[in-house]
């Protein structure tokens, strides 16, 4: 038990700091940073079992948040059927040359022996590849952006129900990580890190800017649900019965039945706002939790002791007969398809899709900072780093206003630097959370939880 | 005479604009390489120390204009570069001195050292922000072009102009005399070649007798020269803008890579690759073609490759096709 205690106290401190903003700011408020938390739990997850099982330093995560993303509007957005009759056929036709485009590199990859002309011929079919679905996509891709350019103006989706597109990020991200893993996974680790940074941000240039697709930055908003919607809360009886029960206290102390109905009204919006967020919070935190057990078993399975042989000493563990690139390949791959499930929940999340919004600074630099804060190679530690990290991301603005206005409080309102200090609060997370990467990369390098090696 | 105004579309649209842009990245590219050659790490905080020292430029440059001071047509910039610079040095050594050095002397992996410089990219910025803060900033006084289109139409009588901003032909003077000076000091100096010992082999160059503590200093005050003129001259030709500089790492160190990491000359060589790479394949190319074919052959496309929005997708796509085929870069690299 004893060794579980540090564990079991951090993520109590770190409850007890949720539960304090939801007394002193408000729940609403609270949960949304527990959701956050949550996701941003899968994310590090996701980024533990490449980095901390395998050693693998993977910085495209925001490639891979952003397809799980897109495979949210591709799976649960209805169909537009107008934009399929005006260019459907022309997409259609653009996804068979790609296929075609793969099953001749392919063909040439296994047929000929590797020479330069083989790369040219590759470099050929490639580029008479794009010219072609240039030509054959072009006006399909005029014509479907050209219905209802406000409203529609893309394919739309399947229609199909939310959930069921967290499992399709993972396979999209899964299966970007194939094809990053095949061209990237040999390079030395910091190259690694660069080519990984750079065709993560190809990822997003493209969904930002094919609009057939996706709307690109114009964004798709009002996404399906997998809880209840506000508006339906605030009218069904069974709902407005329960507000009335939690709160009878409050509402017996009111004389005047109109005033009570005000009251009644305004505590039934603030409730469904906390219940849906609830609802949501259950979801997330049930694959968090399904998360932790199948990688916490995979850890101590025989298959974890290889990866982290692997990881400890590659040539070694090659000699002993382990295929290192295969494996390299797979954790790769499960890694980013974590990394895309929590894309895809990110966007339930928010209800809306904003190519515009994937940076990598919010989506790969922190989700990079929460593992190496909250202890790499631990399941545990990767999970309360993404809570801490995301606190004070959030949390931060707030923390340095305080303490800006409590060292400023001798100066009079009017001082110039004081002024400037409080309008550059917001820009105090990112010295936070530097100082605090510095700090433990510098103190405690295994992170706030370190790994924990069960000898069997 | 279609030909010449051929030339000139290409040269007003491609060539200066790629020439000025590869120049700035270049600069960048070498800033990237000297410190994984010699420290051998790559540093995430490069678009941010780049903009930390334009910052200072960008201040100076603010305050040298409220007190009357001006190089008449040249940019008042250029006049708070050295300034810049000796604050950039400034910082840089200091968050070498706290940061950096204990994980040197330790000799931990490359990887712990590039998460570290994720830490001081973190804290970097901040500062940034908070000093200046993030909105956009244009610094440039002076002349704004050497030629305007409507001249170079008067004089030559062409039908196409040809503009030279101020900025693009500063950015290429100021880069080829801090390159020829950097590639001198480096090649012809004793110093320089005891730099690139102990880039080459730290164990033979430590036991020829080469001082670590002066090499590492010596690298970053090369590199913060580097960061601050590329930087300065960046933020000439576009605008100051803090996120903007964190972004352009990505290219720089596209070009880094592209020209083999650890190889100056290639990071040179590389920024221009990944300029006109970007530049070449996103122009359209249909004016062009009107000039150059006969008019039954004109064509009714744009001839664009691909379109603008993809300009920074080009330049990674030249680093991963490079990654395939070529992992060292074209100039092969680890090498100063």
């Amino acid at each position: 038990m004893k060794q579980y205690l540090n564990v079991v106290t951090a993520y109590i401190i770190m409850f007890t700091l949720i539960i304090f903003v939801g007394v002193f700011q408000s729940w609403s408020q609270a949960l949304s940073i527990l959701n956050y938390c949550l996701i941003s739990a899968v994310m590090t997850i996701g980024a533990n079992i490449q980095w901390g099982y395998a050693g693998l330093i993977n910085f495209g995560i925001m490639g891979y948040t952003a397809l799980g993303g897109l495979a949210v509007v591709l799976v649960s957005v209805a169909p537009v059927p107008e934009a399929w009759k005006a260019g459907g056929i022309n997409m259609v036709g653009s996804l068979g040359i790609v296929v075609a485009m793969i099953f001749l590199i392919r063909y040439v990859l296994k047929r000929i022996q590797k020479s330069k002309q083989r790369n040219y011929l590759i470099a050929g079919i490639i580029v008479i590849g794009i010219l072609l679905i240039r030509l054959v996509a072009g006006p399909g891709i005029e014509s479907i952006e050209a219905v209802e350019p406000a409203k529609t103006g893309f394919l739309g989706g399947l229609g199909m129900p939310i959930l069921f597109s967290w499992i399709v990020g993972a396979f999209f991200a899964g299966g970007l990580a194939y094809i990053i893993g095949k061209i990237a996974l040999g390079l030395r680790a910091d190259y690694l890190a660069i080519a990984t940074l750079l065709i993560a941000e190809i990822v997003v240039s493209i969904i930002k800017h094919e609009d057939w697709l996706a709307r690109g930055v114009k964004n798709v908003i009002g996404l399906k649900r997998p809880v209840p919607y506000e508006i339906d809360l605030q009218t069904a009886p069974w709902f407005i019965n329960l507000v009335e029960k939690l709160n009878s206290g409050k509402l017996k102390v009111i004389d005047t039945i109109s005033e009570r109905q005000d009251v009644l009204n305004q505590l039934v919006i603030d409730a469904s706002s906390v219940y849906v967020k609830l609802c949501m919070a259950g979801l997330f935190l049930s694959v968090v939790i399904i998360l932790l057990i199948v990688t916490q078993k995979a850890l101590y399975s025989p298959w974890g002791r290889k990866m982290r042989a692997i990881r400890d000493n590659e040539d070694a563990a090659s000699a002993m007969g382990k295929n290192v690139v295969k494996e390299h390949l797979l954790i790769f791959i499960l890694g980013s398809a974590v990394v895309g499930l929590a894309g895809a929940m990110m966007v339930t999340n928010d209800g809306l899709f904003t190519p515009g919004s994937y940076r990598p600074m919010r989506y790969t630099f922190v989700i990079w900072v929460m593992v190496i804060v909250g202890g790499t190679g631990n399941n545990f530690g990767a999970i309360l780093g993404g809570f801490v990290v995301w606190f004070l991301w959030v949390e931060a603005a707030p923390i340095a206003l305080f303490l800006i206005n409590l060292f400023t409080s001798h100066l009079p309102e009017t001082n110039a630097l004081k002024i400037h200090l409080i309008e550059s609060a917001p820009y105090f997370r990112f010295l936070m959370i530097g100082t605090g990467v510095l700090l433990i990369m510098r103190y405690r390098p295994q992170g706030i939880l370190p790994e924990k090696i069960i000898k069997q | 005479m279609d030909i010449l105004n051929a030339i000139v579309l290409l040269l007003n649209y491609t060539i200066i604009p790629a020439l000025s842009y590869g120049s700035q990245l270049a600069l960048g590219a070498i800033f990237v390489t000297l410190i994984y050659g010699v420290l051998r790490f790559a540093n995430f905080a490069t678009g941010d120390m780049m903009s930390f020292g334009t910052m200072f430029a960008v201040l100076l440059t603010f305050y040298f204009q409220s007190i009357g001071i001006s190089l008449g047509v040249l940019p008042t910039a250029l006049l708070t570069i050295p300034f810049a610079i000796i604050m950039m040095i400034l910082y840089m050594l200091s968050i070498d001195k706290f940061v950096f050095s204990y994980y040197r002397v330790k000799k931990s992996p490359p990887v712990v050292l590039a998460m570290v410089s994720v830490g001081v990219m973190f804290v970097t910025q901040a500062i940034i922000r908070i000093i200046i803060g993030p909105f956009d900033r244009r610094f440039l006084d002076g002349e704004k072009f050497i030629l305007k289109a409507n001249e170079f139409k008067e004089i030559t009588g062409l039908n196409e102009g040809l503009t030279i901003k101020s900025t693009q032909a500063i950015t290429i003077v100021v880069t080829i005399i801090v390159v020829s000076i950097m590639f001198w000091f480096l090649n012809k100096t004793k110093t320089g070649t005891s730099m690139r010992a102990y880039s080459d082999n730290e164990d033979l160059a430590l036991l020829s007798g080469i001082d670590p503590k002066k090499v590492v200093l010596l690298t970053w005050i090369i590199a913060g020269i580097l960061a601050t003129v590329g930087g300065v001259l960046y933020g000439l030709d576009k605008s100051y803008k803090p996120f903007v500089y964190f972004n352009n790492m990505l290219p720089i160190f596209a070009a880094a890579i592209v020209g083999g990491i650890g190889n100056p000359l290639g990071a040179f060589l590389g920024g221009y690759v990944v300029a006109f790479g970007e530049i070449l394949i996103t122009y359209a190319y249909k004016k062009f073609f009107t000039y150059i074919l006969p008019s039954s052959l004109e064509p009714n496309s744009l001839m664009q490759l691909l379109s603008t929005d993809y300009k920074f997708a080009v330049s990674f796509s030249i680093l991963v096709i490079v990654l395939l085929f070529r992992p060292s870069g074209i100039f092969k690299g680890l090498r100063i």
